[in-house]
C-alpha cells in the first residue's frame, strides 16, 4: 500500500494573520506550521500502513520553509517526503496548487490511496481534493470520519447535516479525513531523530513537465480586488451579574427586538 | 439575459432557505435557471417559482445521487456548455464546494468559495468572502471562463420575486470515473424540532463552562425558536453530537443573534461565529476573549443567568 499525504505549511492560526500588498497570504508576519488538519491525515496514513504494509510520502509544495510540514511529518512516521519548491508557484490558487500536486502524484507513481486534511487552515476552501480526484481521474471519497481499507477498496462514513452516508470506491483513489477520525500522535523523541534520516527529495516545475504560465498569481482565474481588515466591533457593554443578569439579557434582546 | 444556473439544495425536495438566497443573488446577474437534482420536486416547485427561476432543469435519475459529487460536476458541465450561462452558484455544504471544485477544473473556470455577497461589477462577476476567521473581508472578481461561486448560507436576504418557471428533463451520459465512488447508505439523521444551525436566525452554543449539562443552552434557545450550537471542547468532550459544532472543523454560523455560553472564544470557535450580526456571551470568566466581540456580555454563571433570561422571555411572550 503506497500512501500520499498531502500537507499545506500555513501561517498559525493563532497569530494575527494578514495579506500582502498584492493581496496574498503575508506567509512572513506569522510562523509557520503543519496546518493542524493535516496531521490526521498523516495520522490515518500511518495507521492504516502500521495494520498492514507499505509506504507513506508526505508531499507538499511552498516556500523553503514549508520543508517544516514535511519535517514534522516525517517525525510523526512517515517514511520520506517530496517538497515542490519554485518561485513560480507563489500566489497559486486553488486551481493551480490542485495541477501541480497532480502531477507531482503522477511523478511519485504507483500510488494507492492520496490522503488530505478537510481543509488548510488558511484557505479554508476544501476543494482541493476534488479537484485532484478530477484530474487524476481517481474516485474521490471525501469528508471521512471513519475509513477502512481492504480487499483494494476503501470504505468511508461522511456525515453532513441531513445525513450519515457511506460511500465506498475501488483504490487508488483520493480520501480527505476530518479531524473527527482519530487523534493524531505527538512525534516521539526516537521519531524526531529517526526523521533526520528520511529522504526528501525536493523537485522543481521543470521536473514535473508544468508550464510556469499555469501556476502562480498570474494565472490565477480569479482576482482579488481588496483585501479590507475588519473593522474591529465597537466595544459592547460588558456588565457582571449581580442577581439580575439574565434579566438584562432578556432585557438586551428584547429592546433590539432579538426576542 | 444569460441565464445564471443555481443549483438547488434540497433535501428529498425540501428547498433549503440558501436555495432562495442564490436565486436572489442570481437575478443580479441574469435570468435564474434552478437545476434540481434528485427526487422531490413536486415539493420544491413553488419555492423556486417564488424565488424567481425562470427555468428548472430536473435530472431526477438516481445515477445523479447514488455517487459522490462527481455525476453532479458533469452534468452542470454540460448545462454551462449548453447555456453559457453568467455564472453558476452553488450552496457552500461540503457537496456544494467540491461539485463546484470539479466544475470549475472541467470548465476551465475561476472559482470562489463561500462568497457572502454576490454582484454585478464590471468586467464580471464579484464576491466577497469573509476570511482569517473572519477578521478580514476580501473581495475577489473571477477573470476566467464561467464563475463557479459556492455561497455561504444566510449571508443574502431572500427577495420573493414570483415567476412562471419553464420545466424541461436534462440528462448527461455519465461517465464511469464519475460512478466510481458510490453512495451505498444513508442515513437520515434524527430529526429535531429546533431550526437548522446554519439557517437560524437565531443561534445558543454551548461550550466548557456547561460542564457538560446543555440544559439550560437547550431551554434558551428552545425560548428564542434557536438552533442549539457548541464549542469544539464541548464536542470533544463527547458532550454534544458533532454535527452541533460551530467553527472551523464545524459548521459556520452567520446568525441574527449568536448566544456563546461558557465559551471561551478561541480562534476555532471565531471562525464558526465572527459574521455573527449581533453577539452575546455569558461567561464566568471576565478575560474570556470571547467579550472582545460580543454586543452584550454577562460576567456571570450560566446556570443562573441563562435560565433567570429564559423565564424573562416567556413571560414577556405571555
Amino acid at each position: 500500500m503506497n500512501i500520499v499525504v498531502c500537507v499545506k505549511y500555513v501561517p498559525d492560526a493563532q497569530g494575527d494573520r494578514a495579506f500582502e500588498a498584492d493581496h496574498t497570504t503575508d506567509r512572513e508576519a506569522v510562523d509557520g506550521l503543519l496546518s493542524e488538519l493535516d496531521e490526521y491525515a498523516v495520522e490515518e496514513a500511518l495507521k492504516i500502513v502500521e495494520a498492514g504494509e507499505g509506504e507513506v510520502t508526505v508531499l507538499t509544495m511552498g516556500p523553503e520553509d514549508a520543508a517544516t510540514a514535511v519535517k514534522k511529518s516525517l517525525q510523526m512516521g512517515a517514511d520520506k517526503g517530496v517538497h515542490v519548491l519554485d518561485d513560480a508557484i507563489a500566489g497559486s490558487d486553488s486551481v493551480a496548487t490542485s495541477l501541480i500536486l497532480a502531477e507531482a502524484i503522477r511523478k511519485i507513481g504507483d500510488v494507492d490511496l492520496v490522503l488530505t486534511g478537510l481543509a488548510s487552515t488558511d484557505g479554508v476552501m476544501s476543494v482541493v481534493p476534488a479537484m485532484l480526484a478530477e484530474r487524476l481521474g481517481m474516485p474521490q471519497v471525501t469528508f471521512a470520519s471513519e475509513l477502512t481499507v481492504e480487499d483494494g477498496s476503501v470504505t468511508i462514513r461522511r456525515d453532513n447535516e441531513a445525513f450519515s452516508e457511506t460511500v465506498e470506491a475501488s483504490l487508488p483513489a483520493v480520501v480527505s479525513v476530518t479531524d473527527q477520525i482519530n487523534e493524531p500522535r505527538y512525534p516521539s523523541f526516537k521519531g524526531i531523530m529517526a526523521a533526520k534520516k528520511k529522504p526528501v527529495e525536493t523537485w522543481g516545475l521543470a521536473d514535473l513537465g508544468v508550464d510556469v504560465a499555469h501556476v502562480g498569481l498570474g494565472a490565477s482565474w480569479t482576482m482579488v480586488t481588496d483585501t479590507q481588515a475588519r473593522p474591529p466591533r465597537e466595544a459592547g457593554q460588558v456588565v457582571t451579574d449581580e442577581g439580575q443578569g439574565g434579566e438584562a439579557l432578556a432585557q438586551f434582546l428584547a429592546d433590539r427586538r432579538l426576542a | 439575459m444569460s441565464e445564471v444556473l443555481v443549483l438547488v439544495d434540497h433535501v428529498d425536495g425540501a428547498v433549503r432557505k440558501t436555495t432562495a438566497e442564490m436565486l436572489t443573488a442570481a437575478r443580479r446577474l441574469g435570468e435564474p435557471s434552478a437545476v434540481f437534482v434528485g427526487q422531490g420536486y413536486a415539493a420544491a416547485k413553488d419555492d423556486l417559482a417564488r424565488y424567481g427561476a425562470a427555468t428548472v432543469y430536473l435530472a431526477e435519475d438516481a445515477v445523479f445521487t447514488d455517487h459522490l459529487v462527481a455525476p453532479v460536476a458533469e452534468l452542470l458541465a454540460e448545462l454551462v456548455s449548453r447555456t453559457s450561462p453568467a455564472a453558476v452558484l452553488i450552496a457552500s455544504t461540503n457537496d456544494g464546494k467540491e461539485v463546484a471544485g470539479r466544475l470549475a477544473i472541467k470548465t476551465g473556470s475561476g472559482i470562489v468559495t463561500d462568497a457572502v455577497d454576490v454582484q454585478q461589477v464590471d468586467g464580471g462577476v464579484g464576491t466577497t468572502q469573509s476570511v482569517f476567521a473572519g477578521n478580514y473581508t476580501v473581495t475577489t472578481t473571477v477573470t476566467k471562463g464561467t464563475p463557479v461561486v459556492t455561497v455561504k448560507p444566510n449571508s443574502i436576504a431572500a427577495e420573493e420575486a414570483p415567476a412562471t418557471p419553464s420545466e424541461e428533463s436534462v440528462w448527461v451520459e455519465v461517465s464511469e470515473g464519475a460512478r466510481a465512488a458510490r453512495v451505498t447508505a444513508r442515513a437520515e439523521k434524527e430529526k429535531s424540532d429546533r431550526p437548522s444551525l446554519t439557517e437560524a436566525a437565531i443561534v445558543v452554543s454551548g461550550g466548557r463552562g456547561t460542564a457538560g449539562d446543555f440544559g439550560p443552552v437547550e431551554a434558551f434557545a428552545d425560548a428564542l425558536g434557536a438552533a442549539v450550537g457548541a464549542s469544539r471542547a464541548a464536542v470533544d468532550a463527547g458532550w454534544y453530537p458533532h454535527s452541533h459544532q460551530v467553527g472551523q472543523t464545524g459548521v459556520s454560523v452567520s446568525p441574527q443573534l449568536y448566544v456563546a455560553a461558557g465559551i471561551s472564544g478561541a480562534i476555532q470557535h471565531r471562525a464558526g461565529m465572527q459574521t455573527s450580526k449581533t453577539i452575546v456571551a455569558v461567561n464566568k470568566d471576565e478575560e474570556a476573549p470571547i467579550f472582545e466581540l460580543v454586543d452584550f456580555g454577562i460576567v456571570g454563571d450560566l446556570f443562573t443567568v441563562l435560565p433567570q433570561a429564559t423565564d424573562t422571555v416567556q413571560q414577556s411572550k405571555g
